[in-house]
């Protein structure tokens, strides 16, 4: 359980960010937590809410309303993600996500960097744990896979150790002095975002590292319906035939994507960002309560 | 049959034949990616450690590990023997196996004794035993020597510090899990 000071500070820290994001003109948007079908995703196990299932992510109603017009939006959210529980991880977690039309993964870097600065001035007597001056370290998968493996991400797919890889000799390394944007996935791994115009196999999504901890996720958002509705049949044909019943494909976010025409959007979890500003290492000290706390 | 997702701090498993138990874990996840389990484990046969990170789809065997009430008769040589309290059925557990334990066995002490594949390998004693000092130098009233404590050997062998006041003769509780005195025990 969080102590007073810290349950005050979590509170300025949520209520610094609406301030950033309505200084910036985005509007605060709210969508169903409970939705009846789940984005295809082979490594994210939904937790059942009757019939429906509980939101991993608002992504799909939050790209229906770029469709609808909406040009800036983001929305503070519950996500939940089954058996997902460690030190960094908590099934139920706070997750920011925000979206900006005729945008891409770059502007979303340039935020990251304009959000951190402002949350860093309005949260009193936090220290973030590396300096935050702008611009934040770059390097892209391949540049890391080389750098740290000595082999290149392709070849850690076909050994199906890209991963392992990543967790155990990348993440150490990255944002150690600065935060550091990851950046440039093999198009396989970012089943939602664009591919490079000129690099058909990689695509325009990165992850932000800070003192090794992933904090978000961010791309340019894939517009094409008919090459995401195979990136999600492919998605599909890679989870286990046990979710067979959550296999529907979300057909009205898809008639939508023909109404965008660039979009970037990002997820970035909170709890963790919060976790850094007061200087702990789990997450268990940066939440309220951790769920085990109503136990025993 | 464990998952991976059942792999916990605590948990034995069987690996290779042999018992193992998760002394560090750690869940991991990179952003869509699959989730990682970073085991580090102990032999519990032969106390080695080692390292070894899992995926999700990975199955484990339950370890054949079984506890029974056994009492200790006698030691022969390096075999130390013991009775199951239930069938009165023999074994014997060696030296090296019991090892510190050797220090706390009492005859007829009643304990747990943990079988892996009807061999035993390790021991649970009682928290507390009592046992009677063999050895120690008498309380030299007026001691000014300032020593708040002062060596003796109780009665399995086993050497430890006690207060000045306690003498030949006398019985003492030992925590067994520190090995330290805890108090001295009236008849």
């Amino acid at each position: 359980m969080l102590d007073q000071k810290r349950l005050q500070l979590r509170a300025a820290f949520f209520q610094a960010i609406r301030s950033f994001f309505q200084e910036q003109g985005f509007l605060e948007v709210d969508t169903p937590i409970r939705q009846p079908l789940v984005i295809p995703e082979q490594n994210i196990v939904h937790v059942p809410s009757g019939s429906h299932f509980l939101q991993s992510s608002p992504e799909l109603y939050m790209k229906r309303l770029l469709a609808a017009g909406c040009e800036q939006i983001f929305q503070i959210c519950r996500c939940f993600r089954y058996g997902e529980r460690g030190r960094l991880h908590l099934e139920e977690f706070v997750m920011l996500e925000w979206y900006r039309l005729d945008a891409d993964y770059t502007d979303l870097m340039d935020d990251c960097e304009k959000l951190f600065a402002f949350l860093q001035s309005e949260m009193k007597g936090c220290h973030f744990p590396v300096s935050l001056h702008a611009p934040w370290e770059r390097v892209t998968v391949d540049q890391a896979f080389k750098r740290y493996c000595l082999i290149t991400p392709e070849e850690a797919l076909r050994q199906d150790s890209f991963d392992l890889l990543l967790v155990e000799k990348i993440e150490p390394n990255l944002g150690r002095k600065r935060p550091a944007f990851l950046y440039d996935y093999p198009v396989e791994l970012a089943s939602l975002a664009r591919s490079k115009p000129d690099q058909p196999e990689v695509a325009e999504r990165f992850e932000l590292y800070v003192s090794g901890v992933e904090l978000a996720n961010g791309f340019s958002e894939l517009t094409d319906p008919v090459q995401q509705r195979s990136r999600f049949e492919e998605e599909y044909a890679k989870m286990d035939a046990s979710l067979q019943s959550q296999k529907k494909m979300p057909e009205l976010f898809l008639q939508d994507l023909a109404r965008i025409d660039q979009a970037a959007g990002i997820a970035m979890g909170l709890d963790r960002l919060f976790m850094l500003f007061i200087a702990k290492n789990s997450l268990d000290s940066a939440v309220t309560f951790s769920p085990e706390e109503l136990d025993k | 049959m464990l998952a991976a997702s059942d792999l916990r701090k605590g948990l034995k498993i069987q690996i290779d034949g042999q018992p193992y138990i998760i002394t560090h874990f750690e869940f991991s996840k990179p952003g869509k990616g699959q989730a990682l389990y970073r085991c580090k484990m102990r032999n519990m046969i032969t106390g080695n450690q080692f390292t070894q990170t899992y995926r999700s789809n990975e199955k484990f065997e339950k370890p054949a590990l079984e506890e029974r009430k056994m009492q200790y008769l006698y030691n022969q040589g390096d075999e130390y023997h013991f009775m199951d309290t239930e069938n009165y059925e023999q074994t014997f557990i060696t030296k090296e196996q019991l090892g510190d334990n050797i220090s706390f066995l009492q005859d007829n002490m009643e304990l747990d004794v943990l079988f892996f594949d009807e061999r035993p390998i390790d021991v649970t004693l009682p928290i507390f035993v009592n046992l009677v000092v063999t050895v120690a130098e008498p309380w030299a009233k007026g001691d000014t020597s300032g020593n708040d404590t002062k060596p003796v050997t109780v009665e399995t062998g086993y050497g430890l510090q006690v207060p000045p006041f306690v003498v030949e003769g006398d019985k003492i509780q030992i925590d067994t899990r520190t090995g330290a005195y805890v108090t001295r025990v009236k008849e």
